[in-house]
């Protein structure tokens, strides 16, 4: 990159494009039904498939009526151990971390209820959905390893994705011998499962030894490789189509078994098929927010401050694989205290493989961590809110690092004073509405790591004045193509509309992974940092030029703005792109750029996106009924590059905590282990009508460090902070802590009479 | 989903004659059925549609001021009737509470009727269900059974009816009209309903063939229009199959309740009357230890088939609140959130 | 099997070789109209709602076969050529969606909605007649609000007409 346009990262001037409420570039394919999701791909000569699911958790399978499948009209094939072909990858491989053992008919064996134990395909939707019911199998089954008592619990060498399962700061058992009062308490989160309202799907088509996916996914470029991996053909072979995704949560960042299934049976029938999962068998293979056993100890000194912390999480994962929601970390980065300890335990249970969901670890610690703290600040005696500010921490407890950049006073105050904090009284059961229900107030502290990954792009400017932006990005919501664009465009210096963006493809340079709310900050920094590079060549050919009225301005700069260059001495004094480029002789200049963290920066700060929840819920006393009245958030996360979007994916994590609060529950059977309430009439999320007054506050905020945009993510640090916002409302409305989520109405029977 | 062959009669009597040959079963607008066959959990060998059979979708008014509802008449189309929402707004306010605008807008009422229960176990084709598989016991005893029966329930089957509907009408003492090939009968909704003793399959008083053709409100029930309500407990706002549901109908006269009816559900494995809570309440003052007599009395049977003994106090609670809210009338518009405990506007008590 | 049904307002001979076959799955996998979106195939989120003679209801629990003789509107039926729908519209306006996965089945539900007539601009009413139509992204304040504003329009629009 040239350094013909010198600006320190911290006051970089933008164009006119991001900070606008721009409403989605993808709306009207997505009002119509035109956006094409894996599903509406219908290549001719197509095939269905479907996966015959095992229903014992633990065992094996020991028949199978393949000739029944086979005689129904119109199937074509049934896969199953027996004439499975050999794959190039070995399944119980782990080769990166992102890579999930999976099954692919390895053998006989089941592991979890739901895992495919064969896959039958068919000339229609119909007959391979009967053909995968004839098979009626046989099994040898064993009593599956369920809950977390009785269960031998594990010492894992990492927990989420690579994080270390333990953090010690201090001495927690002098912080607890020298408190003047301590909390203890322990907190239960049971199984939850992404649902985003897209099945998974693939649809494969071979062309020799060339592979076309249409399927989701939130890692285009990387997937292509794993991909190949499983049939020996490079990463450059593979193509991945992936231009909208309805919902991913992170349940679509990982290849499970029957899209690889998929693919061979593809290539074994030398025609394309297509493989879409039945909303049952979203409860299983494809990942799930694995529950949690939380203990908490909490020290307080006669001033409400904390003396020492202690969270310890034990959580499920599959008998396989080692995924372990990092819940305790939750508390290593938000409340001030000298003696902080962070500990971490699994147990295995016959389930699919839990992997990340939507703020994995934050959700479920910070759930325990705020309904924790509450309890704390109720035993001091004090507001919670207040409480909170005795414990700000002004510097990051666990790594003792300065802040890149925290706004949460300010999140506190602006939240509180939207939703009438100031008037809450202390004690529970104080409230009521005018129909006699009762009324609660709670809150919790947000909190999200602002990663940066891995990103490439490429910009490409036209004699015609328009540009071409692009990279492998994902979108599964979050409104990417608006955002990236944004970006894109100010990167160029060009309005939005004379931008084509694309995207989506994984035939364009790689966009990384959208996952860890860090794919605006890591791939929009890409797409700015190509625009500023061909601006930058640009420039160069602008100023060595005596023609051009910008010729010899490199030591001033120029600056690139609505197609043009300008002296930045003299704005008047400007040549368009496409004159600099005709002059040349060029049909267009191309420019790339990678986004990537600083890795000064990234030794020198804690990055965090805060924000604080505001609650307010109802419920009927006699019948234990909650309803959730109102919501405000407010959160800082950097620079906002849209607020019309990212107010809605705070919404969106708002809602998801409402669901985590009150809602959201795998129930397995125990002596089975099968899920009985795996579809969404009995697995509740949140409906419409659950969601009353909602309201978010964008704080704002400067980060000079976080990265050169200063951008931080918003896609999950909204559910965070509204869980417990909710439970420690209900626990104000009620007088009744429940220490189990979800909350349901029968845990608040006990609220009638109760003075 | 598996194969099977598509009859669609002209008539009533072609309908029953298609639907007499075993492995048959009816098709109204197919939002449980086609549910159940999409889980293998029914696999009949024969649909016989009857959706487009004339003349069975019409509210009327019959000579002897009943009301008859026939057995094509769409779920919604109850409700969105003012006539008969104004007389039997319990009815309308069950009907709204159950399920989805678009289910309501498909469904049919002889499939409300006819809707199986949505036990978890009968619809797990791998577990053991006495009404799925006669014979092979009941995996729901001493398994997740929650939201299962406190009422009626037997060693053989706990699941509770999931219908909405018919606990209103079974409040105001509808009449199911029955044709087969012997002909027509009428049976009451009370009797209409089988308790699952030793053979929970046997889940109506239907013949094989048979059809329900249409129900009836006699014309009593319409007595009670001023002051009848239907609340539900559900673990989210909508959407959801009640926890503990009732429908209370009151006649009041100089500061007495003349007559009550109430009936359960989320409870039973049937749309339970509760015979002994409309008896306590008879002429007394409609008063908050009126309907906390009433409330016991009909859970005075109830017994927990499992991990639910909770619904036996949120029953009585449910039963004493709907009293109360039929005693304070019939609201002149259904509440936004119709039977929910959120439906009341503030200032209005939700309890008394 | 024959089968006669308007789809979008276009009169169609349908032969189906299988009985089994619902309005969802025609719709998508043999008319390769696939803007209704399979999101349970149960009735349980509303994601394949359609309109059936004016009334919304879940195509996935439709047999095809049962429709001789219906009309059926689907999302992509109901834009004038360029000219976006005011549901759609409003949806656009007021983010009432962010993967858009639920969202035709969403739209449809809130233009048979506002043809029932009965939510009018009571955001409660709205809610609670949305609820059949999950939409996981959590976008229902937007959608809330743009069935409101879109019925709003609707309804201006119709009064300017008559006048």
């Amino acid at each position: 990159m040239s350094s013909v346009v010198p600006m320190p990262a911290a006051q970089r001037r933008f164009g006119s494009n991001s900070g606008q409420p721009m409403t989605r570039r993808d709306g009207v394919l997505k009002v119509t039904g035109a956006a094409t999701y894996a599903a509406d791909n219908h290549p001719d000569g197509m095939l269905y498939a479907v996966t015959a699911d095992a229903t014992i958790a633990r065992g094996r399978v020991v028949g199978l009526n393949v000739a029944a499948a086979k005689a129904h009209p119109g199937v074509v094939e049934v896969l199953t151990p027996a004439n499975r072909p050999a794959l190039a990858m070995d399944p119980d491989a782990k080769p990166h971390m992102f890579a999930f053992r999976t099954e692919v008919l390895q053998d006989e064996t089941v592991r979890y209820a739901g895992q495919p134990i064969a896959l039958v395909v068919a000339e229609t939707l119909e007959a391979a959905s009967e053909g995968a019911r004839l098979l009626a199998p046989r099994y040898e089954a064993e009593t599956p390893r369920l809950g977390f008592d009785g269960v031998e619990s594990f010492e894992p060498e990492a927990v989420g994705v690579g994080s270390p399962p333990t953090t010690v700061k201090g001495d927690v058992e002098a912080g607890l011998a020298g408190a003047a009062r301590t909390v203890e308490a322990r907190f239960e989160t049971p199984p939850q499962y992404h649902n985003a309202m897209e099945p998974h799907a693939i649809v494969a088509a071979w062309d020799g030894d060339r592979l076309t996916l249409d399927t989701p996914n939130q890692a285009l470029v990387m997937s292509t490789a794993a991909f190949g991996a499983w049939f020996g053909v490079p990463a450059e072979n593979v193509t991945i189509r992936s231009p909208f995704l309805g919902g991913g949560f992170g349940s679509k960042a990982i290849i499970f078994g029957a899209q690889v299934l998929t693919i061979l049976a593809a290539k074994m029938l030398d025609r394309p098929v297509k493989y879409v999962l039945r909303r049952d068998q979203m409860f299983g293979p494809v990942g799930h927010r694995g529950a949690t056993r939380q203990d908490f100890r909490i020290g307080l000194d006669d001033a409400g401050r904390l003396t020492a912390l202690e969270h310890v999480t034990t959580s499920s994962t599959s008998s396989f694989e080692n995924f372990l929601e990092p819940a305790s970390n939750a508390s290593h980065n938000l409340y001030a205290t000298p003696a902080l300890a962070a500990r971490h335990s699994g147990v295995r249970w016959d389930v699919g493989t839990p992997g990340p969901m939507r703020a994995p670890g934050e959700a479920s610690g910070s759930a325990a961590l705020e309904s924790a703290i509450d309890e704390a600040a109720f035993a001091a005696g004090l507001d919670p809110l207040e409480f909170r500010l005795r414990n700000y921490a002004e510097e990051d407890p666990a790594s003792g690092k300065p802040f890149s950049a925290k706004a949460l006073r300010e999140c506190y105050a602006e939240g509180a004073r939207r939703f009438g904090w100031a008037d809450r009284p202390l004690a529970p059961r104080q409230m009521t509405d005018g129909a006699g229900r009762l009324v609660g107030w709670g809150m919790g502290t947000a909190l999200f790591h602002a990663p940066m990954f891995q990103a490439k792009a490429r910009a490409v400017l036209k004699a015609d004045g328009t540009a071409v932006v692009e990279t492998a990005g994902v979108d599964m919501g979050q409104g990417a193509w608006t955002a990236l664009a944004q970006l894109a465009a100010d990167g160029v210096g060009l309005d939005i509309d004379a931008v084509e963006f694309r995207s989506g493809h994984s035939g364009l340079p790689d966009g990384g992974i959208a996952g860890g709310s860090g794919h605006t900050a890591t791939a929009g920094g890409a797409l700015h940092a190509a625009g500023r590079d061909a601006i930058a060549r640009l420039t160069e050919l602008a100023v060595a030029d005596e023609r051009s009225p910008l010729f010899g301005a490199g030591n001033v700069g120029v600056e690139a703005r609505d197609g043009r260059l300008h002296r930045a001495d003299d704005p008047s004094r400007s040549e368009s792109y496409g004159e600099i480029l005709a002059r040349a002789g060029l049909d267009a200049i191309e420019g790339t750029g990678q986004g990537a963290r600083d890795p000064a920066s990234a030794g020198d700060y804690a990055m965090f996106s805060h924000g604080a929840v505001f609650a307010e819920v109802k419920v009927d006393p006699e019948l234990g009924q909650i309803r959730v009245s109102r919501l405000v958030g407010a959160f800082a996360a950097g620079r906002i590059v849209n607020p019309r979007l990212a107010s809605s994916q705070l919404y969106g994590g708002m809602v998801w905590g409402l669901g985590f609060a009150l809602e959201e529950e795998a129930v397995h059977d125990r002596r089975s282990g099968r899920i009985m309430n795996a579809d969404l009439a009995g697995y509740h999320v949140p409906v419409n009508a659950d969601v009353a007054e909602m309201d978010v506050i964008l704080v704002d905020e400067v980060d000079p460090h976080v990265n050169p945009l200063g951008i931080k993510g918003v896609g999950e640090i909204g559910i965070t902070g509204t869980v417990g916002a909710i439970a420690n409302a209900v626990f104000h409305a009620t007088g009744i802590r429940v220490r189990r989520f979800p909350i349901l109405p029968a845990d608040l029977l006990g609220a009638a009479g109760a003075a | 989903m598996n194969l099977f062959e598509y009859v669609r009669p002209a008539s009533v009597d072609e309908a029953v004659a298609a639907a007499s040959e075993p492995g048959s079963a009816y098709l109204g607008a197919g939002t449980n059925l086609l549910d159940l066959m999409k889980g293998g959990v029914s696999t009949p060998d024969r649909l016989v549609d009857l959706t487009h059979l004339p003349d069975l979708d019409r509210i009327e008014t019959l000579p002897d001021g009943s009301t008859r509802i026939g057995a094509l008449v769409r779920n919604a189309a109850l409700p969105r009737d003012a006539d008969f929402a104004r007389r039997f707004p319990a009815v309308a306010e069950a009907l709204l509470s159950g399920a989805s605008a678009q289910l309501r807008n498909a469904a049919t009422l002889a499939g409300n009727l006819m809707q199986r229960t949505r036990c978890a176990y009968f619809y797990d084709t791998a577990s053991a269900c006495n009404k799925r598989m006669p014979g092979a016991g009941c995996d729901a005893v001493g398994g997740e059974n929650r939201a299962h029966a406190v009422l009626g329930w037997s060693d053989h089957c706990i699941a509770v009816h999931p219908s909405d509907l018919c606990v209103a009408l079974t409040a105001l003492g509808a009449i199911v009209e029955i044709a087969g090939t012997a002909g027509r009968r009428d049976v009451p909704i009370a009797d209409f309903y089988r308790l699952p003793g030793e053979t929970p399959e046997k889940e109506t008083a239907l013949a094989a063939g048979e059809m329900v053709v249409a129900v009836r409100l006699p014309a009593d029930a319409a007595a009670f229009a001023a002051n009848q309500r239907y609340l539900k407990v559900r673990e989210r706002t909508s959407y959801a199959f009640a926890l503990a549901s009732a429908a209370a109908a009151l006649t009041i006269a100089d500061g007495r309740i003349v007559e009550a009816r109430v009936a359960l559900g989320g409870v039973a494995p049937v749309p339970w009357r509760a015979v002994a809570a409309e008896a306590a309440l008879a002429g007394a003052a409609p008063e908050r230890a009126a309907f906390e007599r009433a409330a016991e009395a009909a859970f005075a049977e109830a017994r927990p088939s499992g991990d639910n003994a909770y619904k036996i106090e949120l029953g009585r609670r449910v039963v004493a609140r709907v009293l109360a809210m039929a005693a304070a009338g019939t609201p002149e518009r259904l509440p936004a959130l119709p039977a929910s405990p959120f439906a009341e506007p503030a200032g209005v008590a939700a309890h008394v | 099997m024959n089968l006669s049904l308007t789809v979008n307002g276009e009169p169609r001979q349908i032969v189906l070789d299988d009985p089994r076959v619902t309005l969802l799955d025609l719709l998508r996998e043999r008319m390769h109209l696939t803007g209704s979106k399979k999101g349970c195939d149960r009735g349980q989120c509303g994601a394949c709602t359609v309109l059936v003679d004016g009334r919304r209801v879940n195509s996935c629990l439709t047999l095809a076969v049962s429709l001789d003789g219906a009309s059926v509107t689907t999302i992509e039926g109901l834009a004038d050529g360029d000219r976006l729908h005011p549901v759609q519209q409003a949806f656009i306006d007021h983010d009432g969606f962010q993967c858009g996965f639920c969202t035709p089945g969403q739209i449809m539900s809130a233009v048979g909605l506002i043809l029932e007539g009965e939510a009018g601009d009571d955001p409660e009413r709205v809610r609670e007649a949305m609820s059949g139509n999950i939409c996981r992204c959590g976008a229902y304040k937007g959608i809330t609000e743009a069935v409101i504003d879109a019925a709003a329009k609707i309804a201006s629009d119709k009064q300017r007409d008559a006048a």
